[in-house]
């Protein structure tokens, strides 16, 4: 596993920094950017194994993808600290990346900055409500002060993925992933997940 | 079958200081999964094999981390190594489903951990060490969901029936003076301070008195006054709870070499 600095995480575009293996060893092929754009067109399709209805790339955990002369790089970020689906993630990547005929396929992490859910796209978040998971809230306008929690105080306006009712209640914090709690509707009576906002 | 022989590690400071975090969150972990199939409801046990998942991940960056510098891997360091070795503060240590403990027990160490964790974490994110503060900016997001969850239980069962508050004042005595080790420093705090690596121990007291002083409150709990006694933990000398904690954590490991799932 590659440990990131700091100082490397500014241009997530392919083209922008020389990245953390350097200039030498990047790819200097004419088709590299078209092959860099296939590449996402690629992890488009490959799915979350915890939740099958959105893709790598609607979850926001893909970084960046880096043309090597020797192997096409794609970089993700961790969920949850102990997510038990980052390995599979991997190998579904690597697995599409070279199906592709893009590969050999090279797969890194990036811890920082922490994934959160305000990178679940705006696509990702109607294939959430469709699949019946309410998608998470926006995080971006907390303050950082906001980390240290006061006290057992959390928004809780989830409106309800099948009939849009405001009218829910939280069953339990936790659910069948981390990512996830377990809500019912008032209103339409159906139990329904929540993806939690981090 | 041949059981392996275990590691021994000479520590540095600084990977001192992040096992002493890493293998806090690990035991904790271990202890938190004693619990599965045997919370008070469903949701609660799926709650605290989840906290166990988080905390696991965080003590796998942290191992992962801090052994590279030592030359083991996570599984090498949280399976191969003998209980002097081990840096987790007791409290984690503690039994929770015996030894006249419950689930007041486990609520209250899971809120006080959970509070120090997240202070801690919050304070680690500007770590000169770059992955140390990578690894808190993700876990300081969890730690915050493990504070909110863990204070419910707190006020409930502090402020519920006589019985739950009854069980939850012994719980407070029972745990208080184990706190004392998560807030005082020794020369590995001030190494870590000196090198920008993170808090001394005795930085996270403010915040966390912040955060669990107004829960204790509207839970109606009565916080002891400090006493004498001081757990070592942390420094390497454990209570006689913790060699069958390993014995059980370790046990795979140690009787099938490198076995895998």
């Amino acid at each position: 596993m590659v440990s990131p600095s700091r100082a490397e995480y500014g241009a997530p575009s392919p083209e922008g920094t020389a990245g953390r293996l350097g200039a030498a060893r990047r790819s200097a092929r004419p088709d590299d950017r078209a092959r860099v754009e296939q590449a996402w067109r690629v992890l488009q399709d490959v799915l979350d194994p915890e939740v099958p209805a959105i893709s790598v790339t609607d979850l926001g955990i893909v970084r960046d993808v880096i043309a090597h002369e020797d192997a096409m790089e794609v970089v993700v970020t961790p969920t949850y600290s102990g997510c038990p689906a980052t390995e599979v993630i991997a190998q579904s990547i690597s697995e599409a990346i070279d199906a592709a005929g893009l590969g050999p396929a090279r797969i890194t992490q990036r811890r920082a900055p922490a994934w959160t859910t305000d990178w679940i796209t705006p696509e990702g978040r109607d294939k959430l409500r469709r699949y019946g998971i309410a998608p998470p809230g926006a995080c971006a306008s907390e303050p950082a002060s906001a980390k240290v929690a006061p006290i057992r105080l959390m928004a809780r306006h989830v409106p309800c993925p099948r009939c849009g009712s405001e009218q829910t209640e939280r069953l339990a914090a936790f659910g069948s992933t981390a990512c996830k709690a377990l809500y019912r509707c008032v209103s339409c009576r159906e139990p329904f997940e929540h993806f939690k906002p981090i | 079958m041949t059981a392996v022989a275990s590691i021994e590690i000479k520590a540095a400071p600084a990977q001192e200081y992040l096992l002493r975090i890493g293998d806090t969150c690990l035991i904790h972990a271990q202890r938190l999964a004693e619990w599965s199939g045997h919370a008070p409801i469903l949701e609660e046990d799926i709650a605290l094999t989840n906290l166990a998942l988080d905390l696991v991940g965080q003590a796998r960056a942290l191992l992962t981390h801090a052994g590279a510098a030592l030359g083991y891997d996570e599984d090498q360091l949280a399976f191969l190594r003998d209980e002097r070795d081990f840096r987790n503060a007791t409290l984690v240590e503690l039994p929770s489903r015996k030894g006249g403990r419950d689930f007041a027990d486990l609520a209250l160490r899971n809120f006080v951990l959970a509070a120090w964790l997240n202070v801690l974490w919050a304070k680690l994110e500007a770590s000169s060490d770059a992955e140390v503060a990578a690894i808190a900016g993700k876990a300081v997001k969890e730690a915050r969901y493990h504070v909110a969850h863990a204070a419910e239980w707190v006020v409930r069962l502090g402020d519920g029936t006589d019985e739950s508050a009854r069980r939850m004042a012994r719980a407070v005595e029972r745990t208080w003076p184990y706190l004392a080790e998560l807030f005082e420093d020794d020369a590995v705090d001030e190494a870590a301070e000196r090198a920008g690596l993170g808090p001394r121990r005795s930085a996270l007291r403010a915040d966390w008195a912040a955060l669990v002083e107004p829960v204790l409150a509207d839970a109606r709990l009565a916080v002891p006054e400090a006493g004498q006694f001081r757990s070592t933990g942390m420094r390497g000398v454990h209570s006689e709870h913790f060699g069958y904690v390993l014995a059980e954590m370790q046990v795979l490991q140690r009787s099938y070499p490198g076995g895998v799932w």
